[in-house]
């Protein structure tokens, strides 16, 4: 069995956020970390791994320096590592990156692909399932267990009221959750391994097939940010006691006062 | 020359930077107050490979070298000394010698289990008779058929009960030189928890390291295998020298990560504290102080992995390893105390941990050798 993990490489908030002038996350003044859920979706990895002998493959999109992540991968004991970079694929956003991630993943072998909910610098989470829809494949999201059936996989899909025990056969994609799964550490010897013995396989643009120009970096991407601004603060908000009837003739007031419906 | 860590480094550092963080701290003051051995931990550790860090594969361990070692009991011992000096007692001095000394049969079944976390190790030198002076120590093994039989007890034994493994040092032969005095020979033996005659006495309260299990050995007519010598019979004194001069870059690193644990709590608590309208910060009393602190533990940080280095790569390195040692131990010790008294009044409190670090920081200037024995291994290469 083969396995694909997409991580990436994201600015670690745990000191604060630093933004650029115009708005912009300023990622080099940040320490980077591997995106939780990519994380939680690599443990996921590894404990189908344990059971099964699978083979995990990482890929990651980003600058040169992410292969530190790749690495990392490897120091938790990811198989093979990708790096997909080139400068015509900067300033992608989540179409031109899942159809870059795609078109990478289709030069490897998968039978299942794992990828994190969502990051935390973007928190869009259209990546996962974008890369399912670009490779043809079933994609369920919110994986809080994933389970190996044979040609199946077993995945209770976790929304925020309600769970899905779902089970669809492979090829397919599911997204991670990092509140359900603790990732191990890495190993001392492991981190040796990932910089002694182990090779980051790089991919540019080249390396790249079935990819249209105009799908990828920041020309091939739809999105344009208008503006971005630090979080603003809620005001305190307006509380109100009353009964259920009067409660909700009250709600749907306010809701057509500010256009909501 | 380069003082930078290359990436592989780094990322050891920051695992066991995380590790330390999210697995170590928050336990520290509880096993401190409880003076309780943090065996969940030592389980964790176990699991994550940090018991054989420098041992290399083909023998359970790690594979890595002497700094990413020291850099674990580094991290650990900033957040909490009992923690750093329970992997530095397993490591430099039992998995060590088993390296070093053991025969293929003794590495295979004592070291492989040791450096793969599936056992725990000590080691026991010092008696109550017989510390820095060991030609003091009473305990004996004495050949019979295919067996040693020791007799005798040792007293301070780091990771007692909870170590699995022990070696053991014991006299074996008694010398009379060329004008009749009488020289003991010692032997050093693995001795597995367990053995007939084998048992635990005292448990030591102590002022520092106190979730640190200390205890006091006893043997009386304990039997074991005569494989289970280990190196050469009669050149066991060597074979502690050694050990100690790898367990002191260990004991060198944990008082290097006790000062660097007191300066960051001291950090943050200067800038919080609030004194006549300003935090405690705005002082140049402060100010000053802490620069001292950190000038002396990053001198010391460069005295302990230049002796790691040392360690990996040259034969002797004692000299460096004790000059690291006595460097660092007194320099935590003085970190420590400033640390203690810039927190004032909570700084003296148990709620603030300075005030165990303080403690902790104490013995680094003991175990392993004092300051005292430290001056003396630096002169003596000097003036021989």
């Amino acid at each position: 069995m083969k396995i694909v993990v997409c991580i990436k490489q994201v600015p670690d908030t745990k000191n604060g956020v630093v933004f650029n002038p115009d708005g912009t996350l300023n990622r080099g003044a940040m320490d980077k970390v591997m995106n939780p859920d990519d994380k939680a979706g690599l443990e996921v990895a590894l404990q189908i791994k344990e059971k099964t002998g699978a083979e995990i493959t990482v890929v990651s999109m980003g600058i040169p320096d992410a292969d530190t992540v790749i690495r990392e991968a490897f120091a938790m004991g990811a198989d093979k590592g990708v790096l997909i970079t080139d400068r015509v694929l900067g300033g992608a956003d989540t179409w031109a990156t899942s159809s870059t991630i795609a078109a990478g993943i289709r030069n490897l072998d998968y039978d299942l692909i794992i990828t994190g909910r969502q990051a935390i610098d973007g928190d869009t989470a259209q990546v996962g399932p974008q890369i399912a829809e670009h490779l043809g494949i079933p994609v369920i999201s919110y994986a809080a267990n994933v389970e190996v059936e044979g040609d199946y996989v077993k995945v209770d899909r976790q929304y925020d009221d309600r769970m899905h025990k779902l089970k669809v056969k492979m090829p397919c994609l599911v997204t991670a959750l990092s509140e359900t799964t603790t990732p191990r550490y890495m190993t001392p010897g492991g981190i040796f391994d990932a910089y002694d013995e182990k090779e980051v396989t790089v991919w540019g643009r080249a390396d790249l097939k079935d990819l249209d120009d105009a799908n990828i970096g920041l020309a091939g991407s739809p999105t344009k940010i208008a503006k971005a601004s630090d979080k603003v603060r809620k005001g305190a908000g307006e509380k109100v006691n009353l009964d259920p009837t009067a409660s909700v003739s009250y709600i749907m007031d306010k809701l057509t006062e500010k256009h909501v419906i | 020359m380069d003082f930078t860590l290359d990436k592989k480094h780094e990322m050891a550092r920051a695992l066991f930077r995380e590790f330390a963080e999210k697995e170590v701290k928050p336990l520290a003051q509880e096993t401190d107050e409880n003076e309780q051995f943090p065996e969940e931990t030592v389980k964790k550790m176990q699991k994550n490979g940090f018991m054989g860090i420098p041992i290399p594969k083909e023998y359970g361990g790690q594979g890595c070298d002497v700094l990413t070692y020291v850099m674990c009991v580094e991290e650990l011992s900033k957040v909490c000394g009992t923690t750093g000096v329970i992997v530095s007692a397993h490591t430099s001095l039992c998995c060590d010698p088993i390296l070093t000394y053991g025969t293929e049969e003794q590495k295979q079944k004592y070291l492989v289990p040791l450096a793969k976390g599936e056992k725990l190790g000590a080691f026991a030198l010092t008696e109550p008779g017989a510390g820095t002076d060991a030609q003091g120590a009473q305990t004996k093994a004495v050949e019979d058929g295919d067996s040693w039989v020791l007799n005798g007890s040792k007293c301070f034994i780091t990771n007692g009960k909870y170590a699995d493994i022990y070696i053991i040092f014991a006299v074996t032969d008694v010398i009379e030189d060329a004008k009749g005095r009488k020289n003991k020979r010692f032997s050093a033996f693995i001795v597995e928890k367990g053995t007939p005659g084998f048992s635990f006495g005292t448990k030591e309260k102590k002022m520092g390291i106190r979730g640190s299990a200390t205890y006091e050995l006893i043997f009386e007519d304990c039997r074991i295998p005569k494989e289970n010598l280990l190196g050469t019979r009669g050149k066991g004194f060597g074979i502690a020298m050694h050990t100690l001069d790898g367990g002191r870059i260990g004991i060198a690193a944990q008082a290097l990560g006790i000062g660097e644990g007191a300066i960051d709590c001291t950090v943050n608590f200067v800038k919080e504290r609030k004194q006549f309208g300003r935090t405690i910060s705005a002082f140049q009393n402060t100010q000053f102080k802490l620069a001292d602190m950190a000038t002396r533990m990053q001198a010391a940080q460069m005295m302990v992995y230049r002796a790691a280095l040392a360690k990996q790569t040259q034969k002797v390195y004692s000299v460096e390893a004790a000059q690291a040692k006595l460097f660092a131990a007194e320099a935590a010790m003085a970190v420590t105390t400033k640390a203690v008294q810039l927190h004032g009044g909570y700084g003296y409190t148990r709620e603030y941990d300075v005030e165990r670090m303080m403690r902790d920081a104490k013995i680094t200037e003991i175990y392993e050798g004092t300051s005292e024995v430290q001056r003396m291994v630096i002169s003596g290469a000097m003036l021989k």
